[in-house]
């Protein structure tokens, strides 16, 4: 009996004994709290940072069996991300969201949002250099995208082995961007390209216009890019009820009740990813670096198409505009309205940057599909 | 295929592509744009 109790007993502490075995769980709770740190007191992203937090620490206590054959969030991994449906079903929320009426009234805006997404190859050339696989490097490079459920989806179809550390950098930097551009705007312009004041955006569109954008891109982007159509096509649809009005409810509920729990479900996914077997090496933290590095050089890439529109037109473009050719929405255009005031009170470049920044946002997926369709070209991937 | 030639290859026609998809949308929206411009409201008797 005495045995019997014994044994019943080192059932309970079985979990302390592995926990001390395996240092590297230990890490990653630390990196589940600091996520949960981030995201309830720093505010960084806190919709993907806590459950991605809370799915981490799940996962690495020992003996945990959440992400085991029949798991609760194996089953939802399962049904969500290696279907890549949990991210495309985000993308017909962020379409049901977005307003692309600033790129409409500027389509010229679009090149920016082209310019931004350059970090991605740039980084991808990187990778390969550091001695990534091809695929892998694909799914770094697509952090520079700055667009979360681009980076998954591709990262989800790719390198699954690589979707914690990818997903987890595409999301910290896309919220550390007021910190990360303006440095690297200030570093690439002058003072007086920096004092340009832009015309006020007048250009009103019309409502047929902004609803045969989401069946143009589509179709067009279909066309060129089709292996990226999943991705296009559930942002387009989501705008298409937007901007139709016929369907409120629907654009109510991708944009609320949709997005929100596959917001859950995804953040649970990734942070049950997180296995700290297989998170805690130093390709990680390349990854991470590398996440950086791709940011910088889309901010770099965007800034310098900017100065390039700015000569084109004879001044009339401030060039701190590109640097909100990235996908980081309203964010980027946010900090380049910011950063343009603190120049010259008078300028005023938010319209111009939110049109810049809604380019970027079609930029990164068109970009993403570009890629998928040149693998698919070189025979790659099918 | 060696990851230089992938690499150059990806950089080439990743960048190409992505700006002359965009580049082409453009053009097409601000065709758009012209051929349905904004109708002035119709005032009321």
């Amino acid at each position: 009996m005495a045995d019997a109790i014994i044994n019943g007993l080192s059932g309970l502490t079985v979990g302390f004994q592995m926990l001390a075995g395996d240092w590297r769980n230990g890490i990653m709770l630390i990196v589940g709290f600091v996520l949960l740190y981030l995201g309830i007191k720093k505010d960084c992203e806190p919709l993907l940072l806590l459950p991605i937090g809370f799915g981490c620490i799940l996962v690495n206590i020992p003996l945990s069996d959440v992400m085991m054959k029949e798991g609760f969030i194996r089953a939802i991994y399962d049904a969500g991300i290696t279907t890549e449906l949990f991210p495309l079903l985000i993308f017909v929320g962020i379409g049901a969201m977005t307003d692309f009426g600033p790129v409409l009234a500027q389509p010229s805006t679009f090149l920016l949002g082209a310019a931004g997404q350059f970090g991605i190859f740039l980084t991808l050339l990187l990778a390969l250099a550091l001695g990534f696989p091809q695929l892998d490097a694909v799914s770094i490079g697509i952090i520079g995208a700055c667009d979360g459920p681009t980076a998954i989806y591709v990262t989800s179809k790719f390198a699954p082995h690589l979707l914690g550390a990818v997903s987890v950098a595409a999301y910290s930097y896309m919220s550390l961007v007021p910190i990360i551009q303006p440095p690297i705007m200030r570093f690439l312009t002058t003072k007086k390209e920096r004092m340009i004041v832009m015309k006020a955006v007048a250009k009103p569109v019309s409502k047929t216009t902004k609803m045969l954008f989401p069946l143009v891109i589509t179709i067009l982007g279909g066309l060129i890019a089709p292996k990226g159509l999943p991705l296009l096509g559930t942002i387009m649809l989501g705008n298409l009820m937007r901007e139709s009005g016929v369907v409120a409810r629907l654009t109510k509920a991708s944009e609320n009740e949709i997005a929100n729990v596959v917001t859950l479900f995804l953040g649970l996914c990734i942070g049950a990813t997180m296995v700290g077997s297989a998170f805690v090496r130093a390709e990680t933290l390349i990854i991470l670096g590398l996440g950086f590095v791709a940011i910088c050089l889309d901010t770099v890439c965007g800034v310098l198409m900017g100065k390039v529109m700015s000569i084109a037109t004879g001044g009339k473009v401030n060039p701190l505009i590109g640097a909100a050719g990235i996908s980081a929405f309203p964010m980027a255009a946010r900090v380049v309205q910011k950063e343009g005031a603190k120049w010259n009170k008078k300028s005023y470049l938010l319209m111009h940057a939110m049109g810049a920044n809604a380019g970027g946002q079609v930029g990164s997926v068109i970009a993403a599909a570009v890629m998928l369709s040149v693998l698919a070209g070189m025979g790659i991937i099918r | 295929m060696d990851n230089f030639t992938f690499g150059i290859t990806m950089l080439i026609c990743g960048m190409g592509g992505t700006i002359l998809t965009l580049w082409i949308m453009s053009l097409v929206m601000g065709l758009l744009g012209k051929l349905f411009p904004v109708k002035p409201e119709k005032k009321e008797a």
